[in-house]
């Protein structure tokens, strides 16, 4: 449970060596070590720069639409009778996630560092989709790394980053998913150095990404907190999100970390269970280890080989996950908890019909934990769910599972 | 005296280069990996490098990514590349024996267990490409208990300000990437090489070794004019992989190819 601790420390991880306690670091190739550093040069000295910092918040306001409203689940919450339910609507982004808050962010760092050329990886096509929509709108050259797998069931948001202009790459080796996107990024990263910038998507990788990619998506638990001042007249009890590597749990805890009252929960994706090995949920099921340049809890098999992971929602299918949760997990901060595919889906209906909110499937899985947990609170109460993404992407792998046929005529 | 440090005095003596084959643990099939060694040893290597197979192995091209799959496929693994170095020290007493791997399977053993184990299997060195100096520390205190050197990767985008911190926790060699990109690329230039291998002979009195590109005899004489050693991968794994050639036939392919390495250089 959530222990007392001094707020100061949430201010003060990374640390230089970019470690959340004993996760986080730099584990990767010699080649790398020198862009790194420069990385962190350049976003320490922008990050207190009124011209960028001025620039990025124009962005978001007029290119992704920011703020994004908190909104009152009413009748979702009424049928359930505990807790009153919030959605943080980064569905209402441009590009239809949260992803593009950090996109933004990571292109006009790749401006002011004169790159003219950036690559991402992506699992479900949100954070693809996101890298494309601003190299095309800054002018960049683009390619993502996608695996074959994802391109096959995101089919819609490959077609998405090919009209904007982006080469998508099908990734063919390993387990064809995300993890894999992201070693073919690396190797890209590692052969065109000199004039690439490598948007990772999420709060992994090697330092400064999670610091920075929680950075820029820390607007979501800024707003989310003033939202809650105003709209509910105090912050709310509990906030969940869902997690893959993690990226809009940060975003949305990060400014709450020192409000004591405010429990938080990471909904991991559980699959087809945690008691199967069929599922994406490392920080339930996995062991520290060291991916991907950094330290985190991992699913490993007893050689330390990564092992295949399955959830029915392409971004929550990873691996591992972003250190900054690893640490929070240990510190007793953050509770993190699963949801399987049935009850994802089962959420996802269920919100559709009930608000008239299509979620994305990774949502789904906050949504159906944080159905659970209002059921054990009160009216006077309310949870905030990140409403990560919209679920425009997910309709074929809902038909597929529900064994609808989308173009036939019984639908 | 190490058996790397006995391995370099031997060849400095003779006024030759080393050669040093990379081949995956495993690949293409477990059984074969002790025996290709010694022939690889026969042909004319030096020293060894063996691969310890990785599920993302990040800093690989093409080929070796294949041999480790190869090999994973095999469910060969750290343990079973240990138990390889093992075999193999029972005919070879002198020929260094290199781990060229990822950091996961050793942090998955634990640092202690795995410098104990690779002592006792004969292991020599251990190249960890995802364990910069930043990150090392922990498992070179333990490689440094048991007498194992640590052999650091320099790159052509290292800075000049970080090559004492890289030399300071080498031992063993210093390998020097000949490109920037990941294993078996094509794009070698062997002036830009020549000159990176000069300015770290100047910081340290280790050997340096090159890798990265080096496909056949041509290319190794090229960058061994320079070098005190040719590390030579991806063509070797290549050939170890063409599923058009018997398995026989693929080891004698490789193995030749690193008799002409030893022609060349």
């Amino acid at each position: 449970m959530n222990k007392p601790i001094d707020p100061s420390v949430y201010a003060q991880v990374p640390d230089a060596n970019g470690r959340f306690g004993p996760y986080g670091g730099k584990f990767v190739s010699e080649t790398l070590m020198s862009a790194l550093a420069e990385l962190e040069r350049v976003y320490t000295q922008l990050k207190e720069d009124p011209d960028f910092q001025q620039e990025f918040d124009a962005y978001l306001a007029h290119f992704v639409g920011r703020p994004s409203p908190l909104y009152e689940a009413q009748r979702w919450s009424d049928e359930i009778g505990g807790a009153r339910i919030y959605f943080k609507r980064e569905d209402l982004n441009h590009t239809g996630a949260h992803k593009v808050n950090n996109t933004v962010g990571q292109a006009l760092l790749a401006k002011f560092m004169g790159k003219k050329r950036v690559i991402a990886e992506t699992g479900a096509g949100q954070h693809g989709v996101a890298s494309a929509t601003i190299a095309a709108r800054l002018g960049m050259e683009c390619h993502v790394f996608m695996g074959e797998e994802d391109v096959r069931r995101q089919a819609l948001n490959v077609y998405r980053m090919r009209l904007l202009g982006a080469n998508v790459v099908s990734v063919t080796s390993g387990s064809r998913t995300l993890k894999d996107a992201m070693n073919e990024a690396m190797r890209d990263w590692v052969t065109n150095v000199d004039d690439t910038f490598y948007i990772i998507g999420t709060v992994a990788g090697p330092h400064p990404y999670p610091m920075l990619v929680r950075d820029f998506q820390s607007v979501i638990g800024r707003e989310a907190r003033a939202q809650s001042l105003s709209q509910i007249g105090r912050l709310p009890d509990a906030l969940v999100a869902c997690v893959g590597g993690g990226s809009n749990a940060i975003g949305l805890f990060h400014p709450f970390l020192e409000d004591d009252g405010v429990a938080m929960y990471g909904v991991e994706a559980g699959g087809h269970g945690v008691e199967t090995n069929e599922h994406a949920a490392p920080l339930t099921a996995g062991t520290p280890g060291v991916l991907h340049g950094n330290r985190t809890y991992l699913m490993q098999d007893e050689d330390g080989q990564i092992m295949h992971t399955h959830s029915v929602s392409a971004g929550l299918d990873y691996p591992g996950v972003g250190p900054e949760h690893s640490w929070l997990k240990d510190i007793g901060r953050v509770n993190y908890v699963v949801a399987n595919d049935d009850e994802a889906l089962a959420a996802f209906h269920k919100v559709t019909r009930t608000e008239g909110i299509m979620p994305a499937l990774e949502t789904s899985h906050a949504l159906a934990y944080a159905a659970k947990l209002a059921a054990t609170m009160t009216p006077d109460q309310s949870i905030v769910v990140n409403l990560s993404g919209r679920g425009d992407k997910d309709i074929f792998t809902v038909a597929e599972v529900d064994g609808a046929d989308i173009f036939g005529e019984q639908n | 005296m190490s058996r790397i440090q006995a391995k370099w005095q031997e060849l400095q003596a003779a006024g030759k280069k080393a050669v040093i084959p990379y081949v995956v643990g495993g690949d293409p099939e477990p059984d074969v990996t002790v025996g290709l060694m010694h022939k690889l040893v026969e042909a004319g290597a030096d020293m060894l490098e063996l691969g310890v197979p990785f599920s993302d192995p990040m800093a690989e091209g093409p080929a070796i990514q294949k041999g480790h799959e190869r090999a994973l496929a095999h469910k060969v693994s750290l343990r079973k590349c240990l138990a390889m170095a093992a075999e193999f020290r029972l005919q070879d007493a002198a020929t260094p024996i290199i781990l060229m791997g990822y950091a996961n399977p050793i942090e998955h053993m634990g640092y202690a267990a795995f410098a104990d184990a690779a002592a006792d299997a004969g292991v020599d060195g251990v190249i960890t490409v995802d364990l910069p100096p930043e990150e090392v520390m922990a498992m070179n205190i333990e490689l440094k208990r048991v007498g194992i050197d640590n052999i650091f990767l320099i790159a052509p985008t290292t800075p000049d300000e970080r090559l004492p911190l890289i030399i300071e926790q080498a031992s063993g060699f210093i390998y020097y990437v000949s490109l920037k990109g990941v294993t078996g690329a094509g794009h070698l230039n062997t002036e830009e090489v020549a000159a990176k291998v000069k300015q770290i002979k100047a910081l340290t009195s280790l050997p340096v070794a090159v890798g990265f590109g080096i496909k056949d005899a041509e290319s190794a004489a090229l960058v061994g004019a320079s070098a005190d050693g040719v590390v030579v991968g991806s063509a070797l794994v290549n050939l170890l992989g063409d599923a058009s050639n018997v398995l026989e036939g693929r080891i004698n392919a490789a193995v030749g190819l690193l008799g002409d390495i030893r022609s060349g250089v």
